[in-house]
């Protein structure tokens, strides 16, 4: 086991080098240069200081070859956890990222969470009565839940609450609790609001991982091995969860990999409708105003996160499945 | 003429069992009135060809034949030690009645060990989980029980096995953990379902003798299924050749191999090559093919690739079971011998 | 046991063949096989009735999309009402649209819409309306549904903030949504297959690093990638240029799922007896792969390709509603709920939310079931 997880961190290696190196691509692609549009910035909004400008051209290496420059950001973040300057508010990255990305992975771990509790059971239960009402059902919601792109779904949930709930929508908390200090209402408070980003983004999620689980489960249920439970005296409900159940779980634990990263993603573009308080709509605002270093860390950051997760879905795999762990 | 001395009662007793499957295409009548006794401390073998039939009907024994198959008629009456009789036919689909026969009365191994045990749960644990839900016992003492099986069954390091997962064990190793699993909880009958066909031909060897040296041991009845004449001629007493979801004769292994009765049972015996026998011809070979199991033959439905094919008689009715040689036989030569006689 | 049940006597008695069927090609078997998925069926029918929308997309509209009504910002959807009241009091058969007027609603303060009985806009087919060139060479006046009048304006689907109607508007976003993922398709469709295919025949170090990118792509997030590329794009170019680079950033999603497939489906066949005798035979790698490898699995290609076209849609949709995909004017079905991104909108013209969205969910279905239903026609194990 110990191999295998030296293994597949090694594996994750390449994967983060070319997660960043992508990153800082995009960083380099809008035209001209990062200092030209901060001493724009800095002189409408007074003096700028030579001196100051020199420093920074030093310390992001701009002028020089494109891997010294590379270089520099890399061992900025690495060694210094610096991620550079955000021009637009003219902050540091720092100051400004790690509240919004702390509220997307706390949305994206519930959502994954729900999607597991929803698809787990009605999967199974579409396998096992397969082409019942239950399962048509379940085969319907799947399809649709595909075919909505889930901004579309958090504009008619929006719409639905407005209109007949006269909920109001937008953000984690109330406009009244949003300064306020964690008290026990402001928790009440958000678990009102919670609820709606995460069914939103977690509809597709749900409704992919309920096609996969009956697909799985399909697969299992007629293997001979179910038999050789159901020969042994088990009850119908014992052998399910002991044998198909559990290896029909495997697919589903692994998918975490792939489905985080639609996660992440659907609840960055669900931030930006629902206006959120996370990286969606901050990550939005930095590339329409071309803030490249804050739009930069955010990926970064995001992926990373993203392949850690993935990493975390692998080793979770082989501890419950002894084929992978012992291959 | 003396047939072998039967013990009184069997232990199960199979009467015009029907077992169908209802596909899109049709009804596939895989087992069609069927009727067989099964008696404790000896070997039944059921051959067949793959198709006929034998595999559905010892699986209807045990009610786990899956849908769209359906038992749709007869009777399995199981006789347990204390005498009573249940029939197994008409139990309920995973009745507490059910689940109690099976594993701890009746017990059956598969033909493919690698894909009959589970992949990813210990052997020990998938033994234990069998113990447990017929013994009371603790944890710990089926544990105990589990290591003794493996051990009896000729497993190396029992202990360190029980932890194993079958992808980790040879072919045999996963037969004989299959035996120790059925055999945990020391039925009064074993199904074996082609327990060999799978494994090479030494393996093969060595199963067969455990199964029949286990036999003796708990004194239990064994139905072995199969296709091969060999494994028949080596480990069984009574023997069952069926075809098209049919028994068409059945007896004791001497008069069967000796003094056929059937068409198609002398026509598989004749098929089989013999050590010693002059190289003179062709090995014969059966005449055609099996019919598609939707297009059933009327009649007798091995008239279609019989050498003795009679019109008028063999494809107007179905000929019924007599007593006909040593053995008891379905064809109508012998019925027309006997009224003729 | 002597008696013989009746059905026993079967039809085919007394011969002892077996009935062979008639022998179908792959493709016809499969074709049989998708007649009879009803869902996939109906589905095929609707796609091509979109991709019809599409093509000839001027013909179907009633206004040009660009046209502006300062009269009708916001105008609700119309009705169409069959049967008209002459002054004698009798009724004619008349396809027709009620005209709309402004009203100030003096207790809101706000002019709403109010249906106006006086005013009927004759409807009927083949009308004539603004000229255009369909197909892109053939002048036409002619359209397909419309008033009759041409200078009379009907708003089936309601009108956006500046009184364009939406329902042309939806007709020719069809026309860029759908070709999006079609293109797109095709770019992946190329890099999937040679990627996969170089992938699983060679095997080995090359087939390791394949797989690294594709297992890099696929555990990034996307849409923060996309909206990094995306936002590239600078906004001054030309419609035309953005839509080629819009598509191949979301023909980059499509590729890893193909060249999976392609890879999984190859390292199978690499080892069939089939792919051994023709190597025996003397074949090159080249011919075997597109002689015998690639038509092995063609319908599994063409499967999975339907099914990565939706996906194509809903990835530009998603990025021209967060503006940084398609830019107005470029008229899309991402670019039209753009006009419906705030809640107050939507809440005063629920239709440019609710008229695309259902044009999206209709697309995306029909060509999930479609790829559905092909997928498991092209499955000769499915049951």
């Amino acid at each position: 086991m110990l191999g295998y997880v030296y293994r597949r961190i090694l594996y994750m290696i390449p994967t983060v080098f070319l997660v960043s190196i992508v990153t800082f691509i995009i960083i380099q692609l809008p035209p001209g240069d990062y200092l030209d549009t901060l001493a724009a910035e800095l002189s409408d909004s007074g003096g700028l200081d030579s001196g100051t400008l020199e420093a920074l051209r030093d310390q992001y290496g701009l002028g020089q070859p494109m891997y010294v420059q590379y270089w520099k950001w890399i061992t900025g973040i690495l060694f210094h956890g610096d991620f550079g300057l955000s021009f637009e508010k003219n902050l540091p990255v720092n100051d400004l990222i790690w509240d919004r990305l702390g509220w997307t992975f706390a949305i994206s771990l519930l959502t994954l969470l729900f999607i597991w509790a929803v698809a787990l059971p009605i999967g199974i239960y579409s396998a096992v009565r397969k082409y019942s009402v239950g399962d048509y059902a379940a085969t319907f919601f799947g399809f649709i839940g595909l075919a909505v792109p889930n901004f579309l779904l958090a504009l008619v949930m929006m719409y639905v609450a407005f209109k007949y709930f006269g909920q109001s929508v937008g953000g984690l908390v109330s406009p009244e609790y949003i300064d306020a200090p964690w008290t026990w209402d402001k928790i009440v408070d958000l678990l009102k609001h919670i609820w709606m980003p995460i069914v939103v983004v977690g509809t597709s999620g749900a409704a992919a991982l309920i096609r996969i689980m009956r697909a799985n489960l399909l697969d299992e249920l007629y293997r001979p091995y179910v038999v050789t439970a159901r020969a042994k005296g088990m009850s119908e409900f014992q052998l399910l969860m002991r044998y198909p159940v559990r290896v029909a779980l495997n697919p589903f634990i692994s998918t975490i990999g792939w489905i985080l990263p639609t996660l992440v993603s659907g609840e960055i573009i669900v931030a930006v409708v629902m206006n959120l308080p996370t990286t969606g709509p901050m990550l939005l605002r930095a590339l329409l105003v071309q803030d490249m270093y804050l739009a930069g860390s955010l990926i970064l950051i995001v992926s990373l996160l993203t392949v850690l997760g993935t990493l975390i879905s692998d080793l979770l795999l082989a501890w419950i499945d002894p084929r992978i762990r012992y291959q | 003429m003396p047939l072998i001395q039967m013990p009184t009662d069997p232990l199960v007793e199979i009467r015009d069992l029907q077992t169908h499957f209802f596909t899109d295409d049709g009804v596939v009548k895989a087992v069609d009135g069927v009727d067989l006794d099964v008696h404790a401390n000896r070997t039944l073998c059921i051959l067949g060809e793959s198709g006929c039939g034998k595999s559905i009907m010892a699986r209807s024994i045990l009610r786990i034949v899956d849908a769209p198959g359906r038992i749709v008629n007869g009777s399995i009456t199981y006789r347990n030690a204390g005498g009573e009789t249940i029939d197994l036919a008409k139990a309920r689909h995973g009745s507490r009645a059910l689940r109690a026969i099976r594993g701890q009365d009746i017990a059956m191994i598969f033909q493919e060990p690698m894909s009959s045990l589970g992949p990813i749960q210990k052997i020990g644990k998938q033994i234990t989980e069998t113990i447990l839900s017929h013994r009371p016992m603790s944890k710990a003492e089926a544990k105990e029980t589990a290591i003794e099986m493996l051990d009896r069954v000729g497993i190396p390091k029992p202990a360190e096995r029980f932890e194993a997962y079958a992808f980790e064990l040879s072919g045999g190793m996963r037969q004989r953990a299959m035996i120790a699993m059925a055999l945990s909880c020391q039925p009064r009958l074993l199904i074996a379902d082609e327990p060999t066909t799978a494994l090479d031909v030494t393996t093969q060897a060595q199963i067969l003798d455990l199964i029949a040296e286990l036999k003796d041991e708990f004194q239990m009845g064994v139905m072995l299924i199969t296709h091969d004449l060999g494994v028949v001629a080596e480990v069984a007493e009574d023997v069952a050749v069926m075809y098209m979801g049919k028994v068409v004769e059945t007896g004791d292994v001497y008069s069967i191999f000796e003094n056929p009765q059937h068409p198609y049972t002398k026509a598989l015996l004749a098929s089989v090559p013999r050590m010693g026998a002059k190289r003179q011809r062709r090995l014969p070979a059966i005449r055609g093919m099996v019919p598609h199991p939707l297009a059933r033959p009327s009649g007798c439905t091995f008239r279609t690739r019989c050498d003795h094919f009679m019109p008028g008689i063999c494809d107007v009715a179905e000929p019924p079971m007599i007593a006909t040689g040593d053995s008891r036989a379905a064809c109508f030569l012998h019925t027309e011998v006997a009224q003729d006689g | 046991m002597t008696d013989i049940p009746v059905e026993k006597i079967s039809p085919t008695e007394g011969d002892d063949d077996v009935q062979m069927p008639a022998l179908l090609g792959p493709w016809a078997l499969m074709w049989r096989k998708f007649r009879r998925h009803r869902v996939a069926y109906a589905s095929l029918w609707v796609v091509v009735l979109i991709y019809l929308l599409a093509l000839f997309g001027e013909f179907f509209t009633t206004t040009e999309i660009g046209e502006t009504n300062v009269r009708a910002p916001f105008a609700p959807p119309m009705g169409i009402s069959l049967f008209v009241e002459n002054e004698d009091g009798s009724t004619d058969f008349q396809l027709h649209a009620k005209g709309l007027k402004l009203e100030l609603d003096r207790e809101a303060m706000r002019r709403t819409f109010v249906e106006d009985p006086d005013k009927i806009i004759p409807l009927g087919f083949f009308v004539e309306g603004y000229a255009y060139e369909l197909l892109g060479f053939i002048p036409m006046e002619t359209h397909f549904f419309g008033p009759k009048n041409k200078r009379d304006r009907v708003y089936f689907w309601g009108a956006d903030r500046l009184g364009r109607d939406i329902y042309s508007r939806i007709i020719m976003g069809t026309r860029i949504s759908m070709s999006i993922g079609l293109v797109g398709v095709v770019v992946s469709l190329f890099i999937g297959i040679s990627l996969g295919g170089i992938s699983g025949y060679y095997g080995g170090w090359i087939d390791n690093v394949i797989q690294r990118i594709i297992e890099f792509i696929r555990s990034i997030p996307t849409i923060p990638l996309w909206m990094g590329l995306a936002a590239a794009i600078p906004l001054g170019w030309p419609p035309i240029r953005t839509y080629f680079v819009v598509t191949l950033i979301v023909s980059m999603i499509g590729w890893t799922g193909l060249a999976r497939e392609v890879r999984g489906k190859f390292l199978s066949l690499r080892n069939e007896d089939f792919i051994t005798a023709a190597r025996l035979d003397g074949l090159t790698d080249w011919e075997i792969i597109w002689k015998h490898m690639v038509p092995s699995f063609s319908s599994h290609i063409i499967a999975s390709l339907t099914l990565a076209v939706p996906l194509m849609i809903l990835a530009e949709t998603s990025l021209s509603f967060l503006g940084i995909g398609l830019q107005p004017p470029t008229v899309s079905w991402g670019t039209l709920l753009k006009e419906a991104q705030n809640i107050r909108t939507i809440i005063q013209a629920p239709w440019l939310l609710i008229a695309p969205g259902t044009m999206i969910v209709v697309a995306v279905l029909a060509l999930n079931f479609l790829g559905d239903g092909l997928r498991d026609a092209a499955d000769p194990n499915a049951h």
